[in-house]
């Protein structure tokens, strides 16, 4: 199994990826999906800005999918980022973890989000609703937290 | 070697990247660090708080004492906020 790694400007549609991920594959008995939306926070946003690191975006999320690849016996795997700009209720990200049972692809698409948010080179930056440019996002140290607990939860 | 600066790194040293020369005994990722502070204000507001500064070798991520023997393209940025 070839996790799909994509990283595009463009949005994308969960429903026709989870489609195209399952089709044909009856041996499938868990399909766990999560995706990321912009958040208005409260009205003051009026989009986000993300920044990535061509190339190693790819090569580090294809790292972190393989490694999910070799810690479930999943029968797919998909992880979309989005980059540019990003308006409050689109969809910024997208895991889609496929597997014989659930317990499986809800802790893989849990781990790659995981790690994905700590180890993937992109960073969001605030455009405001009053039309200035707002400060970048600083990281969060819950997100490191959470995917500390991978290294001894298996 | 090519340096490239991501978000606010790439604001405050004020280029996307560039092509330097380190002096001899430029070693790990920490000396060119040390070296760079002394490029200029930019450079210095850039690194003030070195500890969070996150690097990348050849599109890899590296420790302040990763060696920089050999590498083509070394990144400084931000801690990340995808997702």
């Amino acid at each position: 199994m070839t996790p799909l790694v994509r990283i595009q400007r463009e949005d994308f549609d969960i429903g026709a990826e989870i489609a195209a991920l399952t089709r044909g594959n009856a041996s499938i008995g868990a399909v766990v999906s999560f995706a990321g939306l912009c958040r208005d926070e409260s009205g003051r946003l009026d989009a986000l800005e993300l920044e990535h690191y061509p190339g190693m975006a790819e090569a580090e999320i294809e790292r972190v999918a393989a490694e999910a690849a070799k810690r479930w016996p999943l029968s797919g795997l998909v992880a979309i980022h989005r980059f540019g700009l990003i308006r409050p209720g689109e969809q910024i990200v997208l895991v889609i973890a496929t597997s014989s049972h659930r317990r499986e692809a809800f802790e893989a698409a849990d781990f790659l989000m995981d790690y994905l948010k700590t180890r993937a080179p992109f960073w969001k930056r605030e455009h405001l609703a009053d039309g200035t440019l707002g400060g970048w996002v600083e990281a969060k140290a819950d997100d490191d937290d959470s995917a500390r607990r991978w290294e001894t939860n298996r | 070697m090519r340096l490239v600066y991501f978000a606010w790194v790439r604001e405050r040293i004020g280029l996307t990247d560039e092509t330097v020369m380190p002096p001899a005994g430029t070693t790990t990722i920490a000396d060119l660090v040390r070296w760079l502070k002394t490029r200029g204000e930019g450079y210095e507001l850039a690194f003030e708080n070195e500890a969070i500064v996150r690097a990348a070798i050849d599109q890899t991520h590296a420790k302040p004492a990763t060696s920089i023997t050999g590498a083509r393209e070394i990144a400084f940025f931000p801690p990340m906020t995808g997702g």
